[in-house]
């Protein structure tokens, strides 16, 4: 395989790993804050638990966010050199905003949090957290500001042979990054209270530690609910923002080969890229214009069309992305919303009704979407950068223009399989511990550090 | 002084930043399988670094960051260029991360052990790679007029390069042994000291063959300037040895923070007004100038970080006074 193709699955991989890790870190520091925050004001001693009990979990997911964030950042440079050159000017500045106005103050307090629980006064402990909660969504904000240039450039100017700046105000104002970071955010804290409600659930099932689980059940049931509903809305003017600004991206997503002006939803499809045609389909009529122009006869510019137009104002190519991964990602992530928001309006149903724990079907459902909103989430991604090939940066870099050109095929594949393998195997070191945590249960999380014997085994031996 | 040499001296200050404070504690990990002879002492070794080394890792990102934004070609053909160094830099930094959260979380002694190493290697590999990087910085690398890399991995080790990691790895390792007589207690606290004094001993000769080689190898040396920082971390080196002795070991750890900052700003000050030499042609070097952004980015980025690093210095600050204390192995997170 080429140097190209091969970095694009690194930056695949690698990308798919952290983001893992990071929707989780979004919502729960907020959670474990509120928590906290409870225990300052009323003293109620199972809410210190909570934090701390939730905030284990929190900690050993933030680490693996970390780590395979180091790898994000270098990549740019090291296999996308050309990218680099071309746009550093203007997408280098959010990553070091990032760093500097997020980062810092994301693994300062966390430090603080952590070691400080007997160090400091409560108040200034929970705003510790509170902190780190903050510079999360902060440091999700710059980095998607990032993205959002690659997704729908803006504030520049082609000059000197690249990408510069010449608006830092338009960026942050992005059409795009208003839709996206919402969208992200809310699907972070979607998946924190899954992950929250899904843990209780199971205890709530085996009938332990009913008061601890019930708190952190009700505390994160509103939270599931209203984000979940929300993430889907935005989800959906994101979508008709798309088809203004990446008509290719969604129409790819919808697998509509000719414009229509009555065009359906397709719900499934066979597709045919060779061909360009879906030889089967099961759609509704006139759904797909509604949702892209909220009317049901409304034109909706197809494939071929957008190829053609695209031929013309950038020359000869093909800039068709890979349509069937994109269709389909897109209806796994739409699929699992819908799962999640029957899951959610189910349990507060039941919740509000005093009988959640005489269900065991939906506890156990709960339990069991715990991955659910991680399949939405990679699905996310997945749509929104392999439905922006072939560009790097929407309409001004293709990927081939981007990658490095000293950087040899075997040195990307040799850290392609190491990092693949590497990472792979701390995440699943890390779901151990998380999953050995949840089995500890919060007892656990109170003691202190269990007592050692004195004689270690020692390194050299 | 125009913003291209503003953004060059803030970068060494990121640079100087990280070698102060990521020093010591790749120097607490490169230590852990000398000093903690049982489970509970490297419990506490990895403590005492516990509350700090993440916000200290943020140096080198922001770092990273901040030649991304200032100097886009420096980024991509330092990055591109030293490939694989980097990419070993980054399997190390990875593993290093997961060991101080993943080792104390299972008590089985092959886990721990294993930890450890990783630990260990985490440690040592980035601090030994920063001096061959650097080095290689100033004595100059094959790129050629379009400012590609053209070299190898194999092109970035010579002995020049390699006297440069081993001064820097000893440099971080006795600079982590002072941090620990700080803040660790008794016994572990004196066996800090005395493997301090004896690294002191060798941090001395490696940075005294690799101030040599510089003169020999580079043209660092032709500033008065460069020469004259060299000076000066070599004194404050011998200060930290001497105050070590005399068990004064606070301004032992300023010494030799000092012989870090003296020695980085040393090489920055060399590398000026280029940021990469090329070893093929003189005008094909990379510079602050043909490097850079444009002068709008480097104004918006200007006024972004004169305002956030003062901020960033007050609370990173505070973080040490609130964990001021030595670690008690009685409360131990990590």
């Amino acid at each position: 395989m080429e140097a190209l193709l091969l970095s694009r699955w690194q930056f695949a991989v690698t990308s798919v790993y952290h983001f893992l890790f990071v929707p989780l870190t979004l919502g729960l520091s907020v959670l474990v804050a509120v928590m906290e925050t409870v225990y300052v004001r009323t003293g109620n001693e199972t809410y210190k638990q909570m934090a701390r009990f939730w905030g284990k979990l929190f900690v050993i997911n933030f680490a693996m966010g970390v780590v395979t964030g180091i790898v994000q950042e270098f990549h740019f440079g090291m296999n996308w050199s050309e990218y680099s050159r071309f746009v550093g000017d203007v997408f280098g500045a959010p990553l070091a905003v990032e760093a500097l106005a997020a980062f810092f103050l994301e693994s300062t307090f966390l430090g603080v949090w952590i070691f400080g629980w007997d160090k400091l006064p409560k108040t200034l402990h929970a705003a510790s957290i509170w902190l780190v909660a903050l510079a999360s969504n902060l440091s999700a904000f710059w980095i998607l500001v990032a993205n959002s240039f690659m997704q729908e450039p803006v504030g520049y100017v082609v000059r000197n042979g690249r990408a510069e700046m010449t608006d830092f105000l338009a960026l942050l104002t992005n059409p795009h990054v208003l839709y996206q970071f919402p969208h992200t955010v809310l699907a972070g804290f979607a998946t924190a209270a899954f992950f929250v409600m899904g843990i209780s659930a199971y205890y709530l099932l085996r009938k332990a530690n009913p008061d601890f689980f019930r708190r952190s059940f009700r505390l994160a049931l509103p939270v599931g609910a209203v984000c979940i509903l929300l993430v889907m809305a935005v989800g959906h003017f994101q979508g008709q923002h798309l088809v203004k600004s990446q008509p290719m991206k969604m129409a790819a997503a919808e697998a509509l080969w000719e414009s229509a002006e009555q065009a359906p939803l397709n719900l499934v499809a066979l597709i045919d890229e060779k061909q360009q045609t879906n030889p089967l389909e099961i759609s509704i009529p006139g759904l797909g214009s509604f949702l892209a122009v909220n009317t049901f006869r409304g034109e909706v510019k197809g494939i071929k069309d957008i190829q053609a137009a695209y031929a013309e104002k950038y020359g000869p190519g093909n800039y068709i992305p890979p349509v069937t991964p994109v269709f389909w990602s897109f209806r796994v992530m739409v699929a699992a919303g819908l799962w999640l928001l029957v899951l959610a309006f189910s349990a507060l149903y039941f919740w509000r009704k005093g009988r959640l724990e005489e269900k065991p079907l939906v506890l156990k459902a709960l339990l069991w979407s715990i991955p659910v909103p991680y399949l939405a989430n990679t699905a996310g991604w997945y749509l929104a950068e392999v439905g922006r090939q072939p560009w790097i940066v929407y309409g001004l870099q293709r990927v081939e223009e981007a990658v490095s050109p000293v950087v040899s095929a075997g040195a990307v594949l040799t850290t392609l399989v190491v990092f693949t393998l590497l990472l792979g195997a701390l995440a699943a070191v890390d779901g151990y511990l998380m999953y050995r945590v949840v089995k500890q249960g919060p007892e656990e999380a109170l003691l202190a550090p269990a007592a050692e014997k004195p004689e270690g085994v020692s390194l050299w031996t | 002084m125009d913003l291209n040499v503003l953004w060059f001296i803030l970068i060494a200050v990121l640079f100087t930043g990280y070698f102060f404070l990521e020093g010591f504690d790749y120097g607490v990990g490169i230590l852990l399988p000398f000093l903690g002879r049982s489970d509970i002492e490297r419990r506490v070794l990895l403590n005492s670094i516990g509350p700090f080394w993440d916000g200290n890792e943020v140096w080198l990102l922001t770092a990273g960051g901040a030649i991304f934004a200032a100097f886009p070609h420096w980024y991509a053909t330092l990055f591109s260029g030293f490939y694989l160094a980097l990419f070993l830099m980054l399997v190390a930094l990875i593993g290093r991360g997961a060991a101080l959260e993943f080792r104390s979380k299972d008590d089985r002694p092959f886990w721990r052990s294993l930890w450890d190493w990783v630990m260990f290697g985490g440690s040592l590999v980035p601090a030994l790679l920063w001096g061959v990087a650097v080095t290689n910085l100033v004595q100059g690398v094959p790129i050629n007029g379009q400012m590609q890399y053209t070299g190898t991995f194999f092109d970035l080790l010579s002995p020049y390069t390699l006297a440069g990691g081993l001064a820097i790895l000893l440099l971080f390792a006795f600079h982590g042994a002072l941090f620990l007589t700080l803040k660790t207690e008794e016994d572990l606290a004196a066996r800090s000291r005395s493997l301090g004094l004896k690294l002191g001993v060798l941090a001395v000769g490696a940075l005294f063959l690799l101030v040599v080689l510089s003169y020999l190898q580079t043209d660092v040396m032709d500033r008065a300037g460069t020469a004259l920082l060299f000076w000066g971390a070599g004194t404050a080196l011998l200060a930290a040895c001497g105050f070590l002795r005399a068990g004064r070991c606070g301004w032992a750890f300023v010494s030799s923070g000092l012989a870090i900052v003296f020695t980085t700003a040393a090489f920055f000050g060399g590398l000026f007004p280029r940021v990469m030499v090329s070893s093929l042609h003189p005008e094909w070097s990379l510079t602050v100038y043909n490097a850079a952004s444009s002068p709008y980015t480097l104004k918006v980025m200007t006024v972004i970080a004169l305002t956030l690093v003062p901020v960033v210095l007050l609370y990173q600050g505070w973080t040490y006074w609130v964990f001021r204390r030595r670690v008690s192995a009685r409360r131990l997170e990590y």
